[in-house]
């Protein structure tokens, strides 16, 4: 069995073998192998190619950026999602900007250790996907599964565009698989992660997993659930978000961030402006509440939506 | 180590200081022409002036040589010429021709060919030294030896984020980086003492762990001696050289600025020196150059300079229905709903 956490540092070991020109780093990611062990004895593997980084983000972003320019392809490990923030101009105003201004391509891949766990608190937690989707000039990865966690890193790195791969802490060591996939649906298709009938839900990275729980509940109720998990969230698959609404009649997005705008407004707005006519009830949204990240457990797993909330959404947006 | 020396010898032979002051000329003559565009109404944006700081810009422009990387900012005409940039790129950058190098797509400073080695800025002040931080320790990690990166900034730019994290990260990694630091008394408006509060902004070396250097700016050949020096210096594994250069700005901040806020006494002290004009009489004195080379030189730099901005006005504009509206290298990975 591998977990998510070890599929990206197999994917990690992977491309530094296969690509001279791929180097990591980050805080902590040389010998004591990262925070969360994802570089775990790549830096002995691979000598002065696993690189301790200053908490600098802002200089993490724009060395990967120079680098890049010099044709390597670097990947910027920041320990949390959260700590983007200071690099944040050298991610949209610098990386997302330079092919577009100056024709060279900036091949940077940054991962983003994101989303919340228990009792990591308002800023060990953030899912930041949206916020940088706003930008134009970048790619934006939110694997769901331990296959995508591995394929799309190693797609991430080969990819000629600033790539945020916005990885999911929670399903570090909760989710495992049998082995380590072979072939893998290219970067910006979405997968279906369960089929049904009834109502479509639109959803991506940890929440696939609290949407297939409650899929699962309603089954009982005589409801089929079809889940879309996105795995790309820029660009967004709209063709097989329409195609499943198609079926339904349908729409629940489902996400882990805040709720102001971000990735289901950005789902619902598709769906209500090219396939209106395929609804049968309002497309619904369902998001984490408008406040801080809470610290405590029983805080934090009502800030976010769960398999009993979604179920709950789901039924009423079955019975409109 | 802290090279705070007056300079007490004036270069000996006519090159490089002649060939400097080339460049100098070049870029204060085609930086005036740009500015009368601008009041002509021929420049969409704004125009930014280097005068005052060409005898700083050209020095690091000249010590720099080709595969070393150069990140220039705003004032910094004279250093792009100097390390290679064509008159025609910077023209077509400010009016905004399709066949320049950002295509219209970006206008003035903030222009480059990162892929020769000369990036280009984004406004962000500090932004680019990290950036050119991750070239050197690209080329390091590739094996290669010998290349230096410059970059420069304004003692506003000091105050910074990116500057405090970028110096820290260069002088850990030990690279081979110069950062020139023109300190042109005023941040737009923003006089030092509401910028920093220690003695001498070369002190900050100290803290980084790094070589520091202080320049008249004003005197070419104290620009040469010490800017020359500290690019050797990192070039020969001595890690990052900061070079803290004094002068003024002799413009606004940009054109549209009239720099009410410069005070007479500072213009009428040595600091208001024009490096330009201190360079002319030099060269006269040394017996460098004649009168007569001199208005010889002057002419056919202007002549260049019109025939460059004539040949670029008759340039097409960017056309929008031509343009590729993708932000991304790989077009198929472009969001195809929001694309449209």
């Amino acid at each position: 069995m591998i977990t998510y956490l070890e599929a990206i540092r197999a994917a990690q070991s992977k491309i530094l073998a296969d690509d001279p020109r791929a180097y990591i780093y980050g805080q902590d990611v040389g010998e004591f192998g990262g925070a969360f062990k994802a570089t775990k004895n790549l830096a002995k593997e691979f000598p002065g190619r696993v690189i301790d980084a200053p908490i600098s983000e802002d200089a993490m972003i724009g060395s990967a950026i120079g680098a890049a320019i010099e044709g390597l392809r670097p990947i910027i490990e920041i320990q949390y999602a959260d700590f983007s923030t200071p690099g944040f101009n050298q991610i949209v105003n610098h990386a997302a900007t330079l092919f577009w201004r100056t024709q060279v391509k900036c091949p940077i891949t940054v991962r983003l250790p994101s989303g919340g766990t228990a009792g990591s608190g308002p800023f060990h937690s953030q899912s930041m996907e949206g916020v940088y989707a706003q930008y134009p000039g970048m790619v934006i990865l939110t694997p769901a599964t331990v296959e995508d966690a591995y394929s799309m890193l190693l797609e991430a790195v080969a990819i000629d565009d600033p790539v945020l791969f916005c990885e999911h802490k929670y399903l570090y060591y909760h989710l495992k698989a049998e082995g380590l996939p072979t072939e893998a649906l290219p970067v910006g298709k979405a997968r279906i992660a369960r089929q049904g009938r009834d109502v479509t839900v639109v959803t991506y990275s940890a929440m696939v997993h609290e949407c297939l729980a409650a899929a699962e509940e309603l089954v009982a109720e005589g409801y089929q659930v079809e889940i879309v998990d996105l795995r790309s969230i820029k660009p967004i698959d709209t063709d097989t978000v329409l195609a499943s609404v198609a079926r339904t009649g349908r729409l629940l997005a489902v996400g882990e961030a805040w709720p102001w705008g971000g990735v289901t407004a950005e789902i619902v707005a598709r769906v209500a402006s090219e396939g209106f006519t395929l609804l049968d009830a309002p497309p619904r949204r369902l998001n984490a509440k408008n406040t801080p990240i809470p610290f405590h457990p029983n805080l934090w797993g009502t800030h976010r939506p769960t398999a009993p909330t979604i179920a709950r959404a789901l039924r009423e947006l079955l019975r409109v | 180590m802290l090279d705070t020396a007056p300079v007490t010898h004036p270069a000996t032979v006519r090159e490089p200081f002649a060939q400097a002051y080339r460049w100098m000329l070049l870029a204060r003559l085609l930086e005036e022409k740009l500015a009368n565009l601008y009041r002509g109404g021929k420049i969409n944006g704004g125009v930014f002036l280097g005068k005052g700081q060409e005898a700083l810009s050209a020095s690091l422009g000249m010590s720099l040589r080709k595969g070393d990387i150069f990140a220039p900012l705003i004032r910094d005409q004279a250093g792009r010429l100097a390390f290679g940039e064509e008159v025609i790129e910077a023209v077509r950058t400010y009016l905004g021709s399709r066949l320049g190098p950002m295509r219209g797509r970006e206008g003035n400073v903030h222009r480059g060919r990162p892929q020769d080695g000369y990036y280009a800025m984004i406004s962000h002040l500090g932004a680019m030294i990290s950036v050119v931080c991750g070239g050197l320790m690209a080329r390091r990690l590739k094996g290669e030896t010998g290349a230096v990166g410059a970059t420069c900034i304004g003692d506003g730019g000091t105050s910074t984020g990116s500057f405090h994290e970028a110096l820290n990260l260069a002088a850990i990694e030990k690279l081979p980086l110069v950062l020139v630091i023109a300190n042109n008394q005023f941040a737009y408006s923003t006089p030092n003492h509401r910028e920093f509060a220690c003695r001498d902004l070369v002190d900050k070396a100290i803290g980084y762990g790094i070589e520091g250097h202080n320049v008249d700016a004003t005197d070419l050949d104290a620009c040469l001696r010490v800017v020359g020096n500290a690019v050797e210096r990192a070039r020969s594994g001595h890690g990052p050289q900061m070079i803290v250069a004094n002068l003024l700005r002799l413009a606004g901040h940009g054109e549209h600025d009239d720099a009410g806020y410069i005070p007479q006494e500072l213009k009428d002290s040595p600091v208001g020196r024009d490096c330009l004009k201190l360079a002319e009489c030099a060269l006269l004195e040394r017996g460098w150059m004649s009168a007569a080379e001199l208005e010889t030189l002057r002419e056919e730099t202007l002549r260049q300079i019109e025939e460059t901005v004539a040949t670029v006005q008759r340039e097409p504009a960017p056309d929008p229905d031509q343009e590729n509206w993708c932000a991304l290298s790989n077009e198929s990975l472009d969001d195809l709903f929001v694309a449209r």
